[in-house]
């Protein structure tokens, strides 16, 4: 192709030089003929050179000039639609079949104020919380973030919903809005995202479940190799163990740090220090008496609780889809002070603790085992003119639960549990739980 | 008391701020790592959030990758959703504005690659499927070109005072790269057309790229584990058109490689995938030889 096409430049080379041979000799013809087969011969030599590079460069068709490999990719932008911008959807459907040996409705833990969604839920079949995630960029100063919470019981919450303030200076990423709070290490992960299908005792009897907060919260990560975060949040502290007061200024306020980094290519840990400080006015709950009696009472006062809490994960060269195995542990202490009333107010002080620890090994790709402890330490209770009637109790509430789960993709598990719980002193309730787990939409990426 | 105040404040200043000349890279995977490094050679520093043995799709935001991104200047991931569960965590936890999705100093290679396999049908049901093409980009070595020169032009217009430095290593890399790639296309020419199966879907490059013949893939959707009775049927495939080779990346457990190997009379053939994936891997250039020494021993 090449040849031919710079072959009539040969000739048209040629017929230039011709005129001025009209009137040469035969010598200079025959000069002019060997220069013409000499430019003839080395043209050819430089069209079969331009080929070869040709060739090398079709075979290779390596690096093209940048602008030549991005300009189609520009070009290729999807259509504009009034549907673009909408948020990134995701869904959560789960649901239990629970066989509880005990009535659910008469679950208590002895020793402490219960708050919240707590025990170990309804018996049989039943629908779990389903959930629905919405999440996009606002503009280029601030992120959304929407959860709501659809109950079996056909009620909505909002979960969580808050905007991210992206362009804080020191990283500071406030987040404002509800949101559930930084405090120890499971609080802040959704409930679809736990190992076990309910949450570990003392996050029920000191959080009522998890505590979430509408506030103001803000994570500072220093700037340094070594993973260092510090986060402080204020809130209206109606979440239990807080309640609504009805008052300006800040109801509650936590702080907390973490640390963490990696052992090795296969072994990495966190492992923080929270504190909440939190008050509630009238906080109503139901106390066996010790007659035995069920008695309605009422606690106003100041509530402070500090977690301690780490996590060690261990996977074979930081490869965690053939086998890994993940190790967590909680303790709480929770000091309340304040009224207490029950026919009388009466002084009223509390210092408890508990803990829980946990381990999951996935011992093949999709499967994994689980065990639970969960031990809870009534400590000192202190009902001053009401000691008459509420005794201390030095029963240590604790629950052995197990559990093995089916992971088949990223977006689906499902689960069998057991437990077996007492919380009550001389009461035993075996739970057997299965579950399933499904996400359907956006990517949703798993917190550490 | 407030001279000591003084001295705790410059050391914690000091701790906190650490004298900073370099680039500081946040790079996803091996690869664009030391792609980083060969363009920037002592005016960046580096940091490879993973490791050639770890599975690229399953890789936690854990304290210490959010840690490193939130001193880096740039980010150089792969895009194509390869990151996608835990990438836009570390950015989004680490509070590094510099580095979000959007800004300068986000980069993502498969943006300046043309993508193969591009899913005909979106929907969860077929696996783990990538929307915009397969995010394997760099195991055809023509594609490391092609992410060098715009990443070259990032680092310049991220450390502007060493522009030239990186102008001039992007040259040079340039010219040893295309030398090499002449060569292992030379190399590689006994492998034009040998059928091979793979076990994830995860050479679609390398194979367009040599030549090579897909035959059938171990996993039934990209992504799920192999099942018994799909490896039956492959089996039955591989009756029909015989495979010379099974491959698999470093990082996959060799459980289904063996089965197949031993059943269908093949030859299993682990590849490094990306740098550091085996002993031969070491850097980019080490990466595609000991890649077709390899392929070739398997050919044989």
């Amino acid at each position: 192709m090449v040849k031919y096409a710079l072959l009539p430049g040969a000739v048209a080379l040629a017929l230039l030089v011709a005129p001025s041979a009209w009137a040469a000799s035969d010598a200079d013809l025959d000069e002019i003929r060997t220069q013409i087969k000499e430019l003839r011969s080395s043209y050819e030599a430089r069209i079969r050179a331009l080929e070869e590079r040709l060739r090398q460069a079709e075979a290779k068709a390596v690096a093209p000039q940048p602008v030549a490999i991005s300009a189609p990719l520009v070009a290729a932008t999807a259509p504009s639609s009034p549907n673009a911008f909408n948020p990134a959807i995701s869904v959560i459907l789960q649901g239990t079949y629970a066989n509880l040996s005990q009535d659910p409705s008469r679950f208590a833990i002895a020793g402490f104020a219960p708050g919240g969604e707590i025990g170990p839920g309804k018996r049989g079949f039943s629908l779990g919380e389903s959930e629905l995630v919405l999440s996009a960029n606002v503009d280029d100063k601030f992120a959304g973030n929407l959860i709501v919470s659809l109950s079996p019981e056909n009620t909505v919450s909002v979960e969580e919903a808050y905007g991210l303030w992206l362009t804080a200076p020191y990283g500071l990423a406030p987040k404002f809005g509800r949101f559930f709070s930084g405090l120890g290490y499971l609080n802040e992960q959704h409930q679809h995202n736990w190992d076990f299908v309910d949450a570990p005792l003392a996050y029920q009897a000191f959080l009522g479940r998890q505590y979430a907060t509408d506030g103001i919260q803000a994570k500072w990560i220093a700037p340094i190799d070594h993973y260092f975060e510090l986060g402080a949040e204020v809130g209206n502290g109606e979440g239990f163990p807080g309640s609504a007061r009805s008052r300006n200024g800040v109801g509650s306020a936590a702080v907390f740090a973490h640390t963490g980094g990696d052992i090795g290519l296969s072994h990495n840990w966190r492992a923080g220090i929270s504190y909440l400080r939190t008050r509630a006015r009238d906080r109503a709950y139901t106390l066996a008496d010790n007659a035995g009696n069920d008695a309605d009472v009422f606690f106003t006062g100041a509530s402070r609780v500090a977690v301690a809490d780490f996590v060690w994960k261990y996977a074979p060269s930081g490869n965690a889809r053939e086998t890994s195995f993940k190790l967590q542990g909680e303790y709480f202490w929770r000091s309340e002070r304040g009224d207490f009333t029950f026919t009388d107010a009466s002084r009223y002080s509390a210092r408890q603790s508990g803990w829980y620890l946990q381990g999951v090994y996935k011992f093949m790709p999709a499967w994994r085992i689980g065990a639970r402890y969960d031990r809870l330490d009534p400590g000192r209770v202190d009902y001053g003119a009401n000691a008459a009637t509420f005794g201390a109790t030095d029963f240590n509430p604790k629950r052995y639960s197990v559990m093995l789960d089916y992971t088949p993709s990223e977006f689906s598990r499902l689960r069998l549990q057991f437990a077996q719980s007492r919380t009550l002193p001389d009461v035993t309730d075996k739970q057997w739980f299965v579950q399933y787990v499904l996400s359907l939409g956006a990517h949703g990426a798993h917190k550490y | 008391m407030r001279s000591h105040l003084l001295i705790v404040m410059v050391a914690l200043a000091a701790w906190i701020a650490p004298a900073r000349a370099d680039l500081s890279v946040f790079a996803t995977v091996p690869e664009w790592g030391a792609l980083v490094q060969e363009l920037g050679g002592d005016k960046v520093k580096v940091y490879i959030a993973t490791n050639a043995l770890q599975d690229p799709h399953h890789v936690e935001a854990k304290p210490s990758l959010i840690a490193r991104a939130r001193s880096a200047d740039l980010v150089v991931s792969t895009g194509a959703e390869l990151e996608v569960g835990w990438l836009p965590l570390v950015v989004q936890q680490s509070g590094n504005p510099k580095v979000r999705p959007g800004a300068p100093g986000h980069f993502e290679a498969a943006a300046f690659v043309p993508l193969l396999g591009k899913p005909t049908r979106l929907d969860r049901a077929e696996g783990d499927v990538h929307p915009q093409g397969d995010p394997h980009v760099q195991t055809d070595a023509r594609n490391i070109a092609r992410v060098a020169t715009p990443l070259a032009a990032k680092m310049a217009a991220l450390d502007p005072s060493n522009a030239a430095h990186y102008q001039s290593r992007l040259k040079s890399f340039s010219e040893r790269w295309s030398a090499a790639v002449a060569r292992w296309e030379r190399e590689a020419a006994p492998l034009r057309g040998v059928p091979v199966v793979v076990q994830h879907k995860a050479f679609t490059y390398l194979v367009e790229w040599l030549g090579l013949k897909e035959v059938a893939a171990l996993e039934p959707k990209p992504g799920l584990e192999p099942t018994t009775a799909h490896l039956s049927s492959v089996l039955e495939t591989l009756q029909r058109t015989p495979a010379r080779m099974v491959l698999r990346a470093a990082y996959q457990g060799d459980r289904a490689s063996q089965w197949i190997a031993a059943r269908a009379k093949l030859k299993a053939v682990v590849l490094p995938f990306t740098v550091g994936g085996t002993e031969g891997a070491r850097d980019l250039f080490g990466l595609f030889d000991d890649t077709i020494q390899r392929l070739l021993k398997g050919a044989e």
